[in-house]
């Protein structure tokens, strides 16, 4: 007589084969993530928050690197904004970080005060000759906090003049070889090359998003203040340092060209922008040069095809010629458990995509590595190549544990210019509620000193 | 969507009721049956619960080690004078405002026509329940193809009898419907399956009696099935209200609780300060003052619900 086997004795037969089965490969990822480790299933995992052009060109990048490299990248594209650097902040402070990440140079205070990010000069980038005489100066010192390096820039993405070069043609803005604008300098040349394209035959004479856009109307805001005066915040954020009257006459301004003057709409949303600009109905453009692949080969409503450029803004409050700007950079988060040979891997591919920057460039971006930022090859690369100046003018968001590319602080910010600029306040009480707005930021306990 | 909490509270206080003595060797199997639920509950309920409360007094860093410094209620001050929180917390009242009536209004109405099918039954009963099976990312992004602007079907539904859709990802009114309708279609399963239960529950010979005194069926469902499942719907409305005043997932995946955080609700209050600004202490402070808040709507619907129960005795006696 067989005995049968119980149901008691088939559930344990089956639960020990099973654990033996998930223990039984040393390098099983049952067991990793039962330890903590991170399964590691590719020689370099990086992460990035890069969608569209970008992320195609990101994708060239990587894949030209494996292949000359031999080394393999598992790259993960995750939502652009906060829930990337919510990932990334999580996932390296319970361990298992990537070996690589995207961050913009704005977001880095936060991660390196917090402790998540290996300062990379100990990750040996000198050894593969990464130093700071080859970066954009500008980038090189945002990188650094607290006298400390915690990113290798990629790039510098500067908010640019964009302009119709037919409207521009028009209203004798061109230079004598037509291939920039005649310079400018001041509040003067700007208001009249303005109202000189409106005449030419624009709605407008220019145009930017300040409608539910609140990251765009705060560069563009930034772009003139920060020609006055210095950051609205100092001391990580906790200290208010907003110049008054400076701040009022960048307001007045700005309002000035939406109301009274009616050089620009004082609302439109993302949309407007696209149809009216490209569309050939105004002659300026106000956006980040990220926007260049949009506007490439569009058609006029005649069927011509659309020419423009894209320029840096000259000085206009003030005589300091400034580029509100932030940079893409490349951070190894902290771990404990990476060995030696995956960080001479991480070097190894950030030297790859600093040396495949030239890709990058194509998405509208100023390579922040001098190899390629003086290489012929980008120096012939129009409209990309007139801009590069920005990238040495570069002011970026004040820092602080809370500013930063797609911050609560920007939207808050970017609502009180939006209803400047919709005519909705005084530039005067624009100052107060500015005020107000940013002192719910730094009385706020900072979760890091 | 976790009822689970809730329904834990609301079987206690039904259990209490019912309560009678027992001998003392079953009280002891029951404890052992139940510590394996226990340790769980202590780990990863009480436990979290009394850290969230220590580090509420504290100005902890999500992603540092260590509690920070002690700030006192500092936290808690902060929070009950953040327009942000109040702002988040209406819109999680309104949520609720919003889809309890449906929800617990509809399920009836359709659990009792269900009931009233003689073939395939199943059917229905499957239909309506399978719903809310799927998890909560598959649904939102079902739901966002289908809100997309120009292309997308319900979109095109409108375009096609003429009309110009809503703006249902764009606007705040629009945001509000498409959740509204993506909770109602995904949560409806639940109270129907409750209803469902309850009606089965109602004697046969109940109906079989009324029907020889002639009544007809709107009025057998008018005396008999909705008068019967008083105590079931009281039970769906407290479990729809804890539910929906616990919104998050759908309104983060499909909206990210926009446009302008004008949908937030206050779970992703606590999750972007908690999880995207680091601020820890602060977090969890915005965590014990909902918390209060639903223990002050559980205590006062258990208050209520006694009363009635008390004065039905007294009736009944």
């Amino acid at each position: 007589m067989t005995r049968a086997v119980s149901r008691r004795q088939f559930l344990a037969i089956g639960g020990g084969l099973g654990l033996t089965g998930a223990l039984s490969a040393c390098a099983s990822p049952v067991l990793n993530s039962i330890t903590g480790g991170q399964p590691n299933t590719a020689d370099v995992i990086y992460w990035n928050l890069f969608g569209g052009g970008d992320g195609i060109n990101m994708a060239k990048m990587v894949s030209s690197f494996e292949q000359a490299s031999h080394l393999s990248v598992e790259s993960t594209l995750l939502s652009w904004g906060n829930p990337y650097y919510t990932k990334l902040a999580l996932a390296a402070s319970s361990g298992r970080p990537p070996d690589v990440a995207i961050s913009h140079l704005s977001r880095l205070p936060l991660l390196a005060e917090a402790g998540l990010l290996e300062p990379v000069e100990n990750a040996g980038i000198a050894a593969v000759g990464i130093n700071k005489d080859k970066f954009t100066p500008a980038a090189w010192k945002k990188a650094t906090v607290n006298g400390t390096v915690y990113a290798v820039p990629l790039d510098t993405h500067p908010f640019v003049m964009f302009y119709n070069v037919d409207l521009a043609k028009k209203a004798g803005l061109l230079n004598a070889s037509g291939d920039n604008l005649k310079p400018m300098q001041g509040r003067g040349d700007f208001i009249n090359a303005l109202k000189a394209m409106k005449e030419a035959g624009g709605q407008y004479g220019a145009i930017s998003a300040n409608t539910a856009d609140p990251a765009t109307t705060w560069r563009w805001f930034m772009t003139v203040y920060s020609g006055l005066a210095g950051p609205i915040v100092s001391d990580q954020g906790a200290k208010v340092t907003i110049d008054g009257a400076a701040l009022e006459e960048t307001f007045a301004f700005m309002q000035s060209l939406t109301g009274p003057l009616g050089l620009m709409p004082g609302n439109a949303a993302d949309d407007t922008v696209t149809t009216l600009f490209g569309g050939g109905k105004v002659g300026f453009l106000f956006d980040g040069e990220w926007q260049i692949p949009t506007y490439r080969g569009v058609k006029l409503p005649d069927g011509k095809p659309f020419n423009f450029n894209v320029v840096p803004f000259p000085a206009i409050l003030g005589t300091k010629q400034v580029a509100y700007a932030d940079s893409h950079s490349l951070v190894i988060p902290k771990s404990s458990i990476r060995s030696a040979q995956r960080t001479v891997h991480a070097v190894a591919f950030i030297k790859g995509l600093l040396d495949r920057s030239s890709i990058w460039a194509g998405g509208g971006h100023i390579p922040a590595w001098l190899p390629v930022q003086t290489s012929k090859a980008f120096l012939d690369l129009k409209p990309q190549s007139n801009y590069i100046q920005a990238a040495f003018k570069a002011v970026y968001d004040p820092p602080g544990w809370y500013t930063g590319a797609g911050s609560d602080f920007q939207n808050a910010m970017g609502g009180v210019i939006t209803e400047v600029l919709a005519g909705g306040i005084s530039p005067r009480s624009g100052v107060s509620a500015m005020t107000a707005s940013l002192k719910t930021f730094s009385t706020a306990i900072a979760p890091v000193r | 969507m976790t009822t689970t909490a809730a329904t834990a509270t609301v079987v206690a206080v039904e259990a209490r009721t019912t309560r009678r003595s027992r001998p003392a060797g079953e009280n002891q199997g029951g404890w052992l049956f139940a510590t394996p639920f226990l340790v769980l509950y202590v780990l990863f309920l009480i436990g979290p619960v009394v850290i969230g409360l220590v580090i509420s007094l504290f100005n902890t860093a999500t992603v540092k080690s260590g509690l920070g410094n002690w700030v006192g209620t500092a936290n808690y001050a902060a929070v009950l004078k953040s327009s942000d929180f109040w702002q988040s917390m209406w819109h999680s009242v309104l949520f609720t405002l919003l889809t309890t009536p449906p929800l617990v209004l509809l399920p009836l109405l359709f659990a009792i026509f269900a009931a009233r099918i003689s073939r395939s039954r199943w059917f229905f009963r499957l239909a309506f329940f399978a719903p809310y099976v799927v998890p909560s990312s598959v649904v939102c992004l079902i739901f966002a193809f289908m809100y997309t602007p120009q292309t997308g079907l319900i979109s095109k539904l409108f375009s096609g009898v003429g009309l110009s859709a809503p703006n249902f990802l764009g606007s705040t009114s629009g945001a509000w419907l498409a959740v509204t309708l993506l909770t109602l279609w995904w949560t409806f399963g639940f109270n129907f399956i409750l209803y469902t239960a309850a009606i089965q529950d109602i004697p046969e010979e109940t109906y079989e009696a009324a029907a020889i005194d002639g009544a007809s069926p709107w009025q057998q469902i008018r005396s008999i099935t909705i008068p019967m499942l008083r105590s079931t719907s009281s039970l769906v409305l407290i479990l729809q209200i804890l539910a929906s005043l616990k919104v998050f997932d759908q309104i983060y995946i499909l909206l990210s609780g926009g446009p302008n955080e004008s949908t937030r609700p206050v779970i992703e209050y606590i999750y972007d300060t908690g999880f995207t600004s680091y601020r820890g202490g602060y977090a969890s402070a915005a965590t014990m003052v909902y918390f209060v808040i639903l223990i002050v709507v559980s205590a006062g619907w258990a208050l209520i619900r006694r009363g009635r129960n008390q004065a039905a005795t007294t009736v009944n006696a």
